[in-house]
Formats: C-alpha cells, structure tokens, sequence
C-alpha cells in the first residue's frame, strides 16, 4: 500500500507540556511519527491538538519537554527554524492575498530576481517561479492553474495553492489542521488523493481532525488527544470508528439518530421567490423559494457561498429583502425586525455563534436573556432583575449541562460545544414554531454534535419545524426528513430522505442539476 | 460585596489621610501669618534682603516669543542687578490663574506679577484679600472700571501699562514710507483695549506718512481671534500679501509667528511686535514695534527694592522711559533719511505735539487734526 | 482576581512612571525626591490644597466617565472636549441671562447644560448610526467647531465683558459654591470649593448603576461588546449609538457645566483647547473604562496636573522638564495594559530560558 519507513523517526516529540498560567493545555505528551506516513490527530475541541502542532511550528515554546527532527533534537524557537526544519503548516484559514495570483501568493516573501530589459531594472523572475510551481504541482497530482487570481478559484484550490506554498518552501512534514472543514464532499475525495500522491513521494503529513470518517479514509497512524493528554496511537486500521470515537470522548458514543416516524403538519414556514444582495450589492440570494411544514426537519445541503449566509439573514430580519415574501404563521414577515420574526415564532441558532449568538464578554447569565432581557421576570420598567436572570440561567445550565456550571462565567471562556449550548438552551427557551439550525455543528466535537443533535430531533418530534443549514452531508443526512439543495442563490432540488444519498446531494451541490438543465436546453 | 468592602477601605483610607493632612495643615496656616504681619511695619522701606519675586504667565507659558518671556528676561534681570530671587509658574488653561497665584501666595513671596490682562481679575481679587502681600499686573490698569473694580486699584497692587500706540505709530510711519505698493497690513490677535492701541497707532503713522510725504497708503486689517494660531496668522498674511500689500505688522503674539513665515516665504516685509523679531527672520522682518515688558517689569521691582513701590497706582510706560521703541535692527532695512525722521517723531511725541491715538474715536479724532 | 490585577498593574504603572520621571529628573541634574517631595506637598500640604486639587480634578473625572460611557458602549469619543466647552458655554449662558431663584438657577444651567451637549455629541452618533461616519472623525471636527462657536458667542457683545477676553460673570444664584466663609478644615474651604466633586461622585455611582442594572445599560454593552450579536438579538443598535452618544455627551457637558457654575464662573474666548476633554481620555484609560475608577484616576490626574506644576518655580527646573515628567507620568499609569504585555511576556522568557537550562 504505502512506503511507510518505519526505521526513519522524522518527528518525536518527547513529553510535552504547555501551560497557560494554570491551564495545562498538553500534559506530556508524547508523539512519534515516521516517515512517509499520514498521521491524524484526534481530540475534542479544546483537547490540545492544535497547541501541540504550534508548538512542532514554533508559534509556542513548550513549558517542558523536547522535540526531535530527523533524529537530531532542536529547539524551534520560532516558524522561521521549523521551516528551514522542512515542516509546512496549513491552517484552517488560509492565509492568501485575494488578488495576487496563484504564483504571487506562492512566492511571496522570497521572491528570486532577475535583471531584465534594457536598463537592467530588477524585475521578479516571474517566468522561472511559475515553471518551478507548474513542476511542482504535476508532480503531487495538484492541478493548479498557477496563473489564476486567488479570488477567483474555489476554496478546495486554494487549499491546494496553501499546500503548494509549503512545498515550494521545501517542506518535508506538512501540518494541516482542519482541512477538510470547508470542502465540499468530491473535493475531500480529491484532497485525500492528494494527500496519497504525496506520502508516496516521501512527504510525512499529520492532519488535525475530529471527524473520524476520513481518518479511516485516509490516515495510516492516529493518536488520540483528551484533556491535554495523550490517550493512545493506534493503527488506523486496527479500529472501527466507534472506537476512535470512545477514545476521543471518552465514553460510548452512538452516531444512529433517534427519531421517531415524522408526523408532518401543516406548513408553517412559506418562503416565496425571495431576492438577497450581498455586501458587495449583487444577487446573493436569486429567487428561493421554500415551504417548511410542522413537525419535520428540512435540510439545506450546499457547497459555503451558494447564497446561503445571505439567505438566512433575511430570513432572520438581519438583511433586507429586495423581493418576495415570507410568510410565518400566515404573516409576511419580510423585512421587520429581528426581534419581530422572533416575536412571531422563529427562532435561530446563528451560522456564527462567536460573532452572532453570543457577547464573549457577557456571563453565560447575560446571554441567556440577549432576547428577553427587557421582559419580565428579567426586568421592569428597565430595572435589570439579577436574581431572576441568575435563577434562569442556572437551570438551563443545569438542564442542558453547560460546564463549568457556573453562570457568571464569561461566555468568551467557554469551549466552543458549551457556547452551542448556551445558544441553543436560549433559543428553545423561547418555544419556536420555526427554529432555524445554521451550521449548528460547526467545529463541535463527538459528545457536543450528538447533544445537539438531541434536541433538534426533539423540537421535530414535539410537532415544531426546524429549518437546518449545513455544509456537513453526514448531518443533513442523519437528520433531515426532507433535503433542499441550494446552487446559486437558488434552490436547485427538494428530495425526500429516502431518495437521497451522498453520490446525488453532491451532485446537485455542485450544479450538476443546473449544468444538465443548461445543457439540454 | 467583596468589592463595595474595597472601595469602602478606600474611601476610608481617602477621608483618614485627608483629615490627618488636614489638621497639620491648619496649624501651618497660622504660623504663616505672623511674618506677614510683622512685614507689615516695613511698608516702603528700602531693603537690603533679598526680595522674592514670582511671576505667573498667562496661557502662553513662559516661552512665548511674547511679552511672558519678555517679562520673565526682565525679573532675570533684576536677579543679577538687584540680588533678588525670580521664579515663574506657568498657566495651562484660565483656571489656573487662581491656584497659581495662591501658590505664589504660600510661597511668601514679597511681589507677585501677574503677566497679561487676562489675570485681571484673579489679581485683583487676590490682592484684596491678601491686603499684606504685593501684586502687579501687565498690561491692565482697574481704573475706570467701577462695576467690575469698585475700590480702583488695591493699595498693594500696581498697574503696569505701555503706550504701545507709540511705537506702532513710528511702524505705521515707516511701513508707509517703505510701500512700494501702496498697500500695508495688520493683523491683530483678538480685539481688546491693548490691541486696538497697536491698530489705531498704527494707522494714524500711515495716516501721518501719506500727509507728510502726499502718499496714499492704504491699510488692510484682519483680526486672527486667536493668539496662539500661527496656521492662521499664516494664511492671513498670504491673503494680504496677494491682494497687493507688501509690509504686514502683527500685533497677534504666536499667531504672529505665521506672519513673518509668511513674509519669509513670499518674499515680502513684516514688522515685528513686543520684542525685536528681526531674528525670526532676518532678510523680512525690517523692524518691530518693541513694547519692553522687561524694562517696566525690572523699573516696578527697582522700586521695590529702594521702599520706593507705587502702590495704588498704575504705572505709564512710553517713550519717554524708554520702555517702548522700535527694534534696534532696524537700520538693516530702513533707510536712513527715514530712521531720522522717526527720531523726529518720538521727540514730537513725547512732548505732546503728536497725540497718538488708542482707538477708533481718538483716530476719528486725530484724522481731522492732520487734515 | 482580575480586579486585584488590574489595581496591581495599575499600582506598579505609577510607580513606573514616577521612576522614569525620576530618571529624567536626575539627568537634567535635579534632585528627583525633591520634587516630588514638592509635588505631593503641594497637593497634600494645605488643606486648602486639597481642595484645589479636588477643584481641579471634578471636571476630569466628568469627562473621564464620559469617555468611559462611550468606551463601554464601543465608541471613542475623542470629542468630551467640545462637549466641555458646548457645556461651559451654555451654562454661563443660562447662568447670566436667564433670572431664576437659587438652586432652580443652577440646576437648570446645567441640566440646559447637559441637554445641549447631549445633542451635540449625539449629532457624531447620529452620523455614524445614519452613515457610518466615524466618531472619531466626526467629534474631533465638531471639537473646533464647538471651540469657534464658543468663541463666537463671547464676543457677541450683549455678553461679552468689556475690557476682557471673557464673558460676563454668572450670576451668584447660578452659582454652585459653597457660600463663604466656612471656616473649618483650616484653610480647605478658601477654594472655590462647589458641589461639582460630590456631583461627580453621585453620577460615577449613577452610570455604573445604568450600566450595571438597567435593560438600557444591558442594551447598550450589548451593542458595545459585540453589535452583530446585539442586532441579532433584536437590540436598536443605531438607536442605540445615538443614545450612548448623548449621554457620553451630557457627561461632558456637566463637566463644563460644574467647572462654569463652580470655579471659572464665566467662559473666556478660547485660543486653544484646554484639554478637560482630552485629559478624559487618559482618565477614562487609567480607570479601565470603571466610572468608579474615573474618581480616583480623576484625582490622580488632577493632582499631578495641580501639584506636579509647583515643582517648576521651587526648584527652578524648567517647565518644559517638568511637563515632560507629567507626560510620562501620565504615559505610563495610562498604559497599565502595555505594563500587564510586558510582565506576561517576561514569564514566558522566562519558561523558554527553563528550556535552555535542561
């Protein structure tokens, strides 16, 4: 299969601790990876993954313990020493210039020169840079057209172009942390290809992931992080995703939602031929038109950019609606306020819970009332009433088990999952005939996705709509009863569950449908 | 709770030191009080003692280029003459004026200046509370002003004031017999007694030249309602020099400095004001009408020293006691014929043949006396 | 814990700065305990001393806790100084013009006071709720605005005082001195003692009740902290920069107002800014944006700003050196923060020189 050499230890970190005052963020841990192998680490959000692979990069200096590379023991003081160590990092948001080309942005900061022309003005050396990248490219099964502008390609190149980057830089080891967060399904077929191409060429990837699917797809070695500390590393092969999983939370995890048989009502929820412009003022949302029934989940499968931001920001009053209706209950609720179409019964779990669903600064109290903080018992006649706010918010903590149990925590404190929570126990608080669920699994580990999954469910089974966004298939899949496909600003095709898989969705999401259409006509 | 206790302890602490100060410091009060009143015999003595002497600046700060400076050159004068002790305390805003003087006060100082017409009342009101310590003021005299200063000026305060109308007149004379153009301007700072003086005494050296010499100079005049703007002074000056004037006189402190950079910049004349400003910029600036602070200043604290302080009163200065005049560069750029015929002027001057007017009914009035 | 930190910081910046002022002192060869011996004579030697420098100190923490307001409502109100000055202005108005009892009189300057500069802060919260104006921009415009219509007014001659470069006096029923003659705490109350700092106090108490216990204080750290969320929490938030705006506005308005009605009793043509308003800034930084903070930071400021300048004619130092001192001063307790990064990152050193030695 793969050219593992397992005799050739590239990296061994040896004990690795770091602190953050009291907080131990890696706990010893150690971790061995040969060469020509793709090594995942596993962990929860907030597990530690991500500072032990700063730590390889020299973003952080480790509290205790020593690194190796290639056998000879370092010291990475900084990403400088790392990637003259040949370790390459991509992280989750890539960090291009829009409007440079695909070879601007590869070259950029040791650009080579030339003399050139007839007053021998240094000039970049353009011509030889983007032979040096084509080279390249062909040479891991890339495909990158090294001429084009970064804005105008998709975001599963422009991972490809980050990857380059490192590569170009004489990276051995490359780090990608989350990358297959922002891709679509075929374009996660196609980066674990790439990913082959290059082991097989000698090159050592470690991947950060919590999502055990590609793991098993994918990675030769994983080693499992919980709470700063090294639980085990495992041959993938050895183990079943349960397992993994159990490694990771800690506890039996099951993935089968539990749903009982869908009792649709009537609709509740009519969105008709509705128009959205973008910040840049052009037709995000062309058209879309949707009908939500009572009682079932409706799933809106799409590639990220397909309109669906600026979808739900008029939906939720947050964006103007140039034309069409909604109507909620029977009532046009299309450009009233916010706190409106809350009024009228529709609640949101917003796509970005850091920049829309919570104040970081405010206490976990404090965020439980964003939306009732002037109704009583909260308040009267504008005095805040803390015991009753305390008192709210303690038993939703409580009964959603948010930790640390404690309200006056800042919400900016807590781990990602235990933000969700906080979101989610406010907005079915309020007792939503619609609750609108955007990426409400976004970066949340195991345990959180499945405690999230819970209570969607149960706002179906308890007769109210849930309208969900995801970018993630597996979700809308596990817990949708009927699934929309949105392509363009428009929505492209409805299925029933049962006549939806995988192959398909992926299809329409990426036109596919529309193609077809385009074609015959 | 935890945090109402600190700021409680706080408070406490707060209150303890300010009541322990408190008392401490009300016995000091009263010791001070003694000296004070066994000065009080020594009234208008002649006196070998060093003299303490502070003063305290208006906004400007001691550095301005201006009469502040010009007054504290004249207390550092009377320290290597007289032997006495200066020091300054600069204002930051007009409510400093007040506290700046009550710390001069505490600092037992045997004559406090106030410098400008701005601390007027601050002085004042100073001074009579203070019936035992010396005050003096530039450029302000309380008489006439019943309303705001019913007891005319306090027994321990002088008044100092300068015929600055003289010396703007012999400018007024020279920049009209300089034009080529036939057009000279003035900027004034803002609009007050002391600055209209400069304004009208310098339009009636103009009105004065063109009857001598049968000119017909005219004046262009703009007021910056600022002292401190130099930006402004700057861009008024521009505009007067392209509208056709070729000599510009500033009566307008740091506004002024923009005047002259102005000058310096298009090539044309200024006159300078208060000090001689020929060092600002030495090819522009042909003269400047010199109002010297310094020497009235070091004259009051002379006569202190020799028990010979004119309290009560407010004190003239012109020409006659040297204490204004125009800049004794001036020769660098007026021609000599014209610098004589200055020499004649101050001598009319100061035996009352020219009566040189302080305002815009006195120019009325002197405008018919040449005609 | 936190708190105790930041007062740690805060504590440790002080001290910082009146070292490096030390420094200064020493290398221009004077002897720094001297003067600050002096300094905190003369802030503390008198009670009278006290009183100016609590005299001194009443509109800084005014304009501190505006400042302050803003902050936490997530503006920068660079403009408390026109807003002093729009104050000042218009309570001296009302003071002089309008003929109304005591008591009645002065607290209708300054709630007329108050109200006008409310409006005029208000109008860079209009703008920037309106159009996206910065407020940064549009106060620090309307501060030369506010200075040249103050100006202005001055010189209108039904209001000018003549012989001066100010305006008429109040009249004594504006007034809020405390009446004369009060002869207790020594010398305290020769001052101009008024009821600015107890004003102060009540309001510091006041805003940190708003903010803390009010759903429009609620609203308006919502909107400070984080706007996106507020909005998607169906909070105003145009209407409520307005607000926050108006009231960041009023606070310095009263500022004016109490330094007009208390000590100055009359506003007088302006060359240049004061810096009330400016001074504010620092305040507001040095409390961390707590408008209980702003009363001892106010003090602080106050007291350095009135006895750090009776160094000057004791010693004989220069003034230049002497506000260079202050301004470090100031520079270095403002910036409690930059002090907290250095610690912080002389531990981390601190663990990778661990490293190294193993």
């Amino acid at each position: 299969m793969k050219n593992v050499d397992f005799q050739t230890k590239v990296i061994e970190m040896k004990g690795i601790t770091k602190k953050f005052g009291d907080f131990v963020a890696n706990d010893s841990i150690d971790l061995t990876v040969h060469k020509g192998e793709i090594h995942a680490l596993l962990g929860e959000n907030g597990a530690g993954k991500t500072t032990l692979m700063n730590v390889l990069y020299g973003l952080y200096l480790p509290t205790e313990g020593n690194i190796s590379i290639n056998g000879e023991r370092i010291e990475i003081k900084n990403p400088n020493i790392a990637i003259e160590k040949g370790i390459g990092m991509v992280h989750q948001h890539f960090m291009l210039i829009d409007k440079f080309t695909v070879v601007e942005n590869i070259i950029l900061g040791m650009e080579t020169t030339i003399k050139k022309g007839s007053f021998d003005t240094k000039c970049i050396d353009i011509e030889s840079a983007t032979r040096e990248v084509e080279e390249l490219s062909k040479k891991y099964g890339l495909h990158v057209d090294s001429n084009a502008k970064i804005h105008d390609i998709s975001v599963g190149m422009q991972q490809r172009v980050e990857i380059l980057k490192a590569l170009y830089r004489g990276a051995d080891i490359l780090i990608l942390d989350e990358p297959t967060a922002v891709l679509t399904p075929q374009e996660v077929e196609e980066l674990i290809q790439i990913m082959g191409s290059l082991t097989e060429q000698g090159k050592t990837i470690i991947i950060i992931t919590h999502k055990l699917k590609e793991i098993k797809q994918a990675a030769d070695y994983c080693t499992i992080i919980r709470r700063g500390k090294r639980i085990d590393t495992v041959k993938v092969n050895d183990v079943t995703e349960e397992d993994l999983a159990e490694m990771m939370v800690g506890r039996q995890v099951s993935f089968a939602v539990d749903k009982k048989e869908m009792n649709r009502g009537e609709v509740v929820l009519d969105i008709d031929n509705i128009v959205v412009k973008d910040n840049r003022k052009l037709n995000a949302v062309k058209g879309l038109s949707l009908q939500l029934h009572k009682g079932e989940i409706l799933g809106i499968a799409g590639v990220d950019g397909n309109g669906q931001s600026e979808f739900l920001e008029g939906l939720t009053g947050l964006r103007p609606i140039e034309s069409g209706k909604i109507i909620l209950n029977g009532e046009n609720i299309a450009n009233t306020t916010p706190r409106n179409i809350m009024e009228k019964g529709m609640c949101n779990i917003p796509e970005d819970r850091q920049k829309r669903g919570l104040i970081l600064d405010f206490s976990i109290a404090e965020n439980m009332i964003l939306e009732n903080y002037d109704k009583e018992p909260f308040s009267k006649s504008g005095r805040l009433n803390h015991e009753n706010i305390e008192e709210h918010a303690k038993k939703l903590i409580e009964k959603f088990d948010v930790r640390p149990r404690n309200e006056k925590q800042a919400a900016g404190s807590l781990s990602g999952g235990n933000q969700q929570k906080v979101i989610i126990s406010r907005e079915i608080t309020n007792d939503p005939d619609v609750l609108i669920a955007a990426q409400p699994t976004r970066g949340l580990d195991v345990g959180a996705i499945e405690f999230v999954h819970k209570y969607l469910v149960e706002q179906r089974d308890n007769e109210k709509a849930v309208l969900l966004v995801s970018f993630e298939l597996d979700e809308i899949l596990n817990l949708s009863d009927r699934i929309a496909v949105i392509y363009n600003g428009k929505i492209v095709d409805i299925l029933d569950r049962k006549d939806a898989d995988e192959k398909k969705l992926g299809y329409l999401m990426a036109g596919g449908g529309v193609d077809d259409e385009k074609k015959q006509a | 709770m935890s945090k109402m206790k600190k700021i409680l302890a706080l408070l406490m602490i707060a209150i303890l030191a300010f009541t322990v100060v408190g008392c401490s410091g009300g016995d000091k009060a009263d010791d001070t009080k003694k000296p004070a009143e066994q000065k009080e015999g020594e009234e208008n003595k002649a006196t070998d003692e060093q003299l303490k002497i502070t003063m305290v600046t208006d906004v400007g700060g001691v550095n301005d280029q201006s009469f502040n400076q010009s007054a504290w050159e004249g207390l550092q004068k009377a320290d290597k003459d007289l032997g006495t002790k200066s020091d300054y305390q600069e204002s930051h805003q007009d409510a400093d004026f007040v506290p700046n003087l009550e710390t001069a006060l505490d600092a037992e100082n045997d004559l406090i200046w106030g410098i400008g017409f701005k601390l007027a009342n601050a002085v004042y009101s100073a001074a009579e509370e203070n019936s035992d310590t010396k005050y003096a003021i530039v450029d302000f005299s309380y008489e006439g002003d019943e309303k705001n200063f019913p007891d005319g000026t306090p027994d321990n305060v002088v008044g100092v004031v300068f015929k600055q109308e003289q010396p703007s007149f012999l400018v007024g004379y020279i920049a009209a017999m300089m034009s080529e153009t036939g057009k000279v301007g003035f900027v004034g700072g803002m609009e007050s007694e002391v600055i209209s003086a400069f304004d009208y005494g310098y339009q009636a050296g103009v009105a004065y030249a063109n009857k001598v010499a049968d000119k017909d100079v005219k004046v262009l005049r703009q007021y910056a309602e600022a002292f401190g703007d130099s930006a402004k002074g700057k861009a008024i000056a521009s505009s007067m020099y392209q509208q056709g004037a070729d000599i510009v006189f500033h009566a307008a402190g740091g506004t002024g400095d923009g005047v002259i950079e102005a000058a310096k910049e298009q090539d044309k004349y200024a006159i300078g004001v208060d000090r001689d400003q020929n060092d600002l910029a030495p090819d522009n600036v042909i003269t400047s009408a010199m109002k010297r602070v310094d020497v009235g200043v070091y004259n009051v604290i002379k006569d202190l020293k020799e028990g010979k302080f004119p309290g009560g009163t407010t004190v003239v200065y012109g020409l006659e006691e040297g204490a204004v005049d125009i800049a004794p560069t001036s020769d660098k750029h007026v021609p000599k014929e014209i610098l004589d015929k200055v020499e004649e002027l101050k001598k009319l001057i100061i035996d009352g043949e020219i009566k040189v007017p302080v305002d815009e009914d006195s120019y009325e009035e002197y405008l018919k006396t040449l005609e | 814990m936190m708190k105790r930190n930041r007062l740690k910081f805060t504590i440790i910046s002080i001290l910082v700065g009146l070292l490096v002022g030390a420094f200064i002192l020493l290398a221009v060869g004077f002897n720094p305990l001297e003067a600050y011996t002096i300094m905190i004579r003369g802030i503390f030697g008198k009670p009278k001393y006290i009183s100016w420098t609590i005299i001194r100190s009443t509109p800084l923490i005014l304009t501190g806790i505006s400042v302050a307001f803003a902050f936490r409502t997530g503006l920068f109100n660079i403009g408390a100084e026109g807003q002093f000055i729009i104050g000042a202005l218009v309570a001296t108005l009302v003071g002089y013009f309008w003929n109304l009892p005591p008591v009645i009189h002065a607290i209708v300057a300054i709630l007329m006071a108050c109200l006008a500069a409310a409006i005029w802060a208000g109008l860079a919260g209009f703008l920037k709720a309106k159009f996206g104006v910065n407020e940064v921009i549009t106060t620090i415009m309307l501060n030369w605005i506010a200075l040249y219509l103050s100006n202005a007014i001055v010189f209108w001659d039904k209001f000018k005082r003549p012989n001066s470069e100010a305006s008429q006096k109040i009249l004594e029923t504006a007034s809020i001195r405390l009446p004369k003659g009060i002869n207790f705490l020594g010398d305290f109350f020769r001052a101009p003692v008024n009821w600015g700092f107890i004003i102060a106090i009540l309001v510091a108490i006041l805003i940190r009740h708003i903010l803390k216990n009010t759903t429009l204080g609620y609203q308006l750290r919502a909107v400070g902290f984080n706007s996106d969320a507020a909005e998607y929490g169906g909070i105003d938030v145009k209407k409520n920069i307005v607000i926050s705006m108006a009231i960041a506005g009023a606070l310095s308005g009263l500022a004016g107002a109490v330094h007009v009605l208390g000590v100055t009793e009359e506003v007088s043509v302006l060359a240049a800014m004061e810096g009330n308003g400016f001074d504010g800034i620092a305040v507001s930084l040095i409390a961390a944006n707590s408008s209980i903070g702003c009363i001892f930071a106010g003090l602080l400021f106050g007291g350095l700003k009135y006895g750090g300048y009776k160094i000057q004619p004791a010693m004989g130092a220069p003034s230049e050196i002497i506000s260079i001192v202050i301004g470090i001063i100031v520079f270095f307790i403002s910036m409690p923060k930059l002090i907290e990064m250095l610690t912080t990152l002389r531990a981390r050193r601190k663990r990778g020189g661990e490293i190294e030695s193993k």
